[in-house]
C-alpha cells in the first residue's frame, strides 16, 4: 500500500492506495465521492471523467499514484452550495439528462471544453463530446444545454 | 476491471528511470500518458511487474524547433500539447491534423505521441504520419544512444526495435521540402475512431508540375504502419494528374501485409488502401499548391 497525498475539490486528502488502484477507485471507494462514474471501464464512455490539474481525463485509465500533488475536480465540486454551477442549471433548464448515468462525465468535460472554447458551435460542441456517451437522450438536449450553458458562461444568459 | 498486482515508480530523472529500467530489465514497462498501456493492462493482456511512469518529467514534456527548422517533440508532450503547438502546425501541419483525429479530448490531454509510438498498434494513427513525415526516434538506456529512422522502427504489430532497457525519449521531425503538400486520411471504426485503414501522404511537387518526391504511408491494414514505397516511386518523376495518383494508388498494396479481423477482411483492407492513398494523394497534390 502507498500514501497518495491530492487536493479534490479544494481540499487535500490522504488516502491509502494499492498502485493499481485506478484514480476513479480512489475517489468512489476511499473518499466516497460516488457522484464520479464507472461506465464501460474500458475508457471509451467518459462517465468517469474528472478534472485533473484543469483537463478532462478519464479517471478510469489513470493509477491513482499517477495523482500524488495533483488538484482534482469532481461532479461534487461544481456547485457552490445550493447554488447549481452554470453548466449542470444549463442540463436542468435544457433537460439534459434522462437517467442521468453519464451526466457527471459530460458535465466535467464541458468545464474544459468551454474554457477553451466559450462560444463554440453545435458542430464543435458534438464534436468535443465524442469521447462521452449517452444510452438516453440522443445527445439533442446535451448539446442544447451545453450551447445554453456556453452562454450563461459568456455572461449573455 | 483490476490489473494484475505491479509496483508503481515515479523516478524523478529520465535518468533514474533508465537505472529502473535496467535494474528490472524484461519485467517493466514504461507509462507516459498509458492511454493504451492502462487499459491493456486491465484486460491483463500486459502483466508488467513494475511500471515506470516518465509521464511527469518535466525534462520530457517538450514541443520546440530544431536548429535545423524541424520540430523536436519529448516524450512527455501530449497530443493536446502538439494540437496547440505553433511549431508544429508550421513545420508539419499534417501532424497536427493526425492528432485531432486520435481519440477523444480526455485521451488527447494524457495521451502522448512518443508513447503511441513506442506502443506501436498496429491502428493507430501517428505511426502512418512519422513515416511520411521521416521523422527519427531518439532513445537512451540500451547499449548506445539511438537515432532510429522511422521506417526501420516499427516491426510488427505492437513491436518495435526498442530493446527492454531502451527508452524513446523524442521524436524529431524535419522540415519538409517546399512546395509540399501533405495530409493524413482514414477510414476509421466508428465506434472506437481507430483506423481500419489510415493513410499519410506528402507530396512534393514543382513549378512544372512534377512530383520530385513523395512519401505514403498506411496504417490499420497490416501489422504495422509501411511505407507504400512502390506508389512513391512511382509518382517520383512524373507529371502529376488524375491518372498518375489513380495509377500511383493502384499500386498501394504491392508488397504489403493485410491483417484480417473483426472491422475487415484483408480483400476489404486492401481495397480500402487504395481508395485511402488515392483520396489521400488528390488532397496532398492540391495543398502542394499544384
Amino acid at each position: 500500500m502507498r500514501q497518495v497525498t491530492l487536493t479534490v475539490n479544494g481540499r487535500r486528502r490522504t488516502a491509502e492506495v494499492e498502485d493499481r488502484d485506478l484514480l476513479v477507485d480512489l475517489l468512489r471507494e476511499k473518499l466516497r465521492l460516488t457522484g464520479t462514474h464507472i461506465g464501460c471501464d474500458t475508457s471509451q464512455c467518459g462517465a468517469c471523467t474528472v478534472l485533473l490539474d484543469g483537463a478532462a481525463v478519464k479517471s478510469c485509465s489513470l493509477f491513482a499514484a499517477q495523482a500524488e500533488g495533483a488538484k482534482v475536480t469532481t461532479i461534487e465540486g461544481m456547485a457552490k452550495g445550493d447554488t447549481l454551477h452554470p453548466i449542470q442549471q444549463a442540463f436542468h433548464e435544457e433537460h439534459g439528462l434522462q437517467c442521468g448515468f453519464c451526466t457527471p462525465g459530460m458535465v466535467m468535460l464541458l468545464h474544459e471544453f468551454l474554457r477553451r472554447n466559450p462560444d463554440p458551435t453545435e458542430h464543435e460542441v458534438r464534436a468535443a463530446l465524442s469521447g462521452n456517451m449517452c444510452r438516453c437522450t440522443g445527445y439533442q438536449n446535451i448539446v442544447a444545454s451545453a450551447l445554453h450553458a456556453a452562454q450563461t458562461l459568456r455572461g449573455e444568459g | 476491471m483490476i490489473p494484475a498486482a505491479f509496483t508503481y515508480h515515479a523516478p524523478r530523472s529520465l535518468r533514474d528511470a533508465v537505472r529502473l529500467l535496467r535494474a528490472y530489465e524484461g519485467d517493466a514497462r514504461v507509462v507516459s500518458g498509458g492511454m493504451s498501456l492502462i487499459p491493456a493492462m486491465k484486460l491483463r493482456l500486459v502483466q508488467p511487474e513494475h511500471l515506470i511512469d516518465i509521464g511527469r518529467l518535466g525534462e520530457l514534456d517538450y514541443v520546440r524547433r530544431t536548429e535545423e527548422g524541424g520540430v523536436a517533440i519529448g516524450a512527455g508532450a501530449t497530443y493536446r500539447s502538439i494540437e496547440k503547438s505553433r511549431t508544429v502546425a508550421a513545420v508539419a501541419p499534417m501532424l497536427v491534423e493526425t492528432v485531432r483525429q486520435v481519440g477523444d479530448i480526455q485521451v488527447r490531454n494524457r495521451g502522448t505521441l512518443c508513447g503511441s509510438a513506442a506502443h506501436a498498434d498496429p491502428a493507430a494513427d501517428a505511426p502512418a504520419t512519422l513515416l511520411a513525415l521521416d521523422a527519427t526516434f531518439h532513445t537512451t538506456g540500451g547499449p548506445t544512444r539511438r537515432a532510429i529512422q522511422a521506417r526501420r522502427f516499427f516491426v510488427d504489430a505492437y513491436e518495435t526495435v526498442l530493446g527492454p532497457t531502451e527508452v524513446l525519449t523524442e521524436i524529431r521531425i524535419p522540415k519538409q521540402p517546399a512546395h509540399t503538400g501533405s495530409t493524413y486520411l482514414k477510414f476509421a471504426n466508428k465506434a472506437s475512431r481507430f483506423a481500419i485503414v489510415g493513410v499519410a501522404a506528402a507530396v512534393t511537387v514543382d513549378r512544372r508540375g512534377v512530383c520530385s518526391r513523395a512519401r505514403i504511408a498506411v496504417t490499420g491494414a497490416g501489422p504495422c504502419a509501411v511505407r507504400a514505397t512502390v506508389s512513391e516511386r512511382y509518382l517520383t518523376g512524373r507529371q502529376m494528374s488524375e491518372e498518375a495518383i489513380a495509377a500511383a494508388a493502384s499500386r498501394a498494396s504491392r508488397g504489403m501485409e493485410f491483417i484480417e479481423d473483426v472491422h475487415g477482411s484483408e480483400e476489404y483492407r486492401e481495397h480500402l488502401t487504395r481508395v485511402i492513398t488515392q483520396r489521400a494523394l488528390a488532397e496532398a497534390t492540391q495543398r502542394a499548391g499544384a
